[in-house]
């Protein structure tokens, strides 16, 4: 079973077309990554699919970096 | 043929346009939903297309309520899969001259015919956005741009579509996603029966092709519009209506 923090970026990279490499904790979505408006909505969606959860718009808004996403997830799954 | 293995959502596809689309798209080889606001419409739906050989069916949803449209599309996708095509044709009309319109009348076609397209497109947009492909057509109304007396809610509806579509096309044209409307003018069809005969003399006399035209002649349009060689179609607004109105 992977771990929370292999599974959310795995999904970075599907969504935003990035290789594994290129990731960091750190990484920031729009500015690290290149992600667009649309693309943080969309990655928020696949998030919510892959946890199965749901993040509400104005947490959603504040998930600016992977560790973000990461911190996010674990504690609300 | 062309749209196999897609599953198409037409709402307000009991009878003329809808249903001329329905029968269209699901003679491209759609599996077409088509929406009614009554059980007996949605059956209506589903004997109409089986009787002519088509892959589909018919439900029952109410535009006008969030409700019923997350019920239906919740149907949709648990029977049938994420639609890829939208065609937002449901509309109703409350026609008064403005000092005697009603704010439920302004209302109730605003719901209708505005308020709806916004629910639906947002509905279906995650299923497209991962399919990295979709079709979102609207219905307009030649009205939307010409402004007609005694219509100014259906007029405002229909032109706040177009504008709707226009943003729709920009944020989603990246995605393989395009938008669109279709504005028919008059089509012969429940809606414009209601005419009487000196209406309809009066709007033969500004149609250069002197009829009305068929709702299969908006379906075949919006058939276009769906298929893969309109890719790069998107944000426009196409009219059929005789030439009437030019833009």
């Amino acid at each position: 079973m992977s771990t929370v923090e292999e599974r959310v970026k795995k999904i970075v990279c599907e969504q935003l077309g990035v290789k594994e490499s290129e990731v960091q904790n750190s990484s920031s979505f729009v500015e690290d990554l290149g992600a667009d408006s649309l693309d943080t909505v969309e990655l928020v969606m696949a998030l919510e699919e892959e946890f199965e959860t749901e993040i509400p718009d104005e947490e959603a808004e504040k998930l600016g970096s992977v560790q973000n996403a990461i911190d996010y997830i674990v504690a609300h799954t | 043929m062309s749209l196999e293995g897609k599953v198409a959502l037409v709402t307000g596809a009991t009878r003329g346009i809808g249903q001329a689309i329905a029968h269209e798209l699901a003679k491209q080889g759609a599996e077409v939903v088509g929406t009614a606001t009554s059980a007996e419409g949605a059956e209506a739906i589903t004997s109409g297309l089986k009787a002519a050989g088509y892959k589909g069916y018919g439900i029952v949803m109410n535009v006008a309520e969030p409700d019923s449209i997350e019920a239906g599309l919740k149907q949709v996708a648990e029977q049938s899969g994420a639609p890829l095509i939208l065609v937002n044709n449901a509309g109703i009309t409350r026609d008064n001259l403005l000092m005697r319109l009603k704010d439920e009348d302004w209302s109730a076609v605003l719901e209708t015919n505005l308020s709806s397209v916004y629910r639906t497109s947002k509905a279906v947009l995650r299923g497209m956005a991962k399919a990295r492909w979709g079709r979102i057509i609207n219905i307009s109304s030649v009205v939307a741009g010409m402004g007609n007396a005694g219509q100014g809610n259906y007029c405002a509806a229909k032109a706040g579509v177009e504008g709707f579509t226009r943003s729709l096309a920009k944020e989603m044209s990246n995605r393989g996603i395009t938008a669109n409307c279709v504005a028919p003018g008059f089509i012969d069809t429940d809606m414009t029966k209601k005419l009487d005969d000196k209406q309809r003399e009066a709007m033969l006399e500004i149609i250069p092709a002197g009829r009305l035209g068929e709702p299969g002649e908006v379906a075949s349009v919006v058939a276009f519009l769906t298929s893969d060689g309109a890719a790069y179609v998107t944000g426009e607004t196409i009219h059929v209506n005789g030439g009437m109105y030019m833009g």
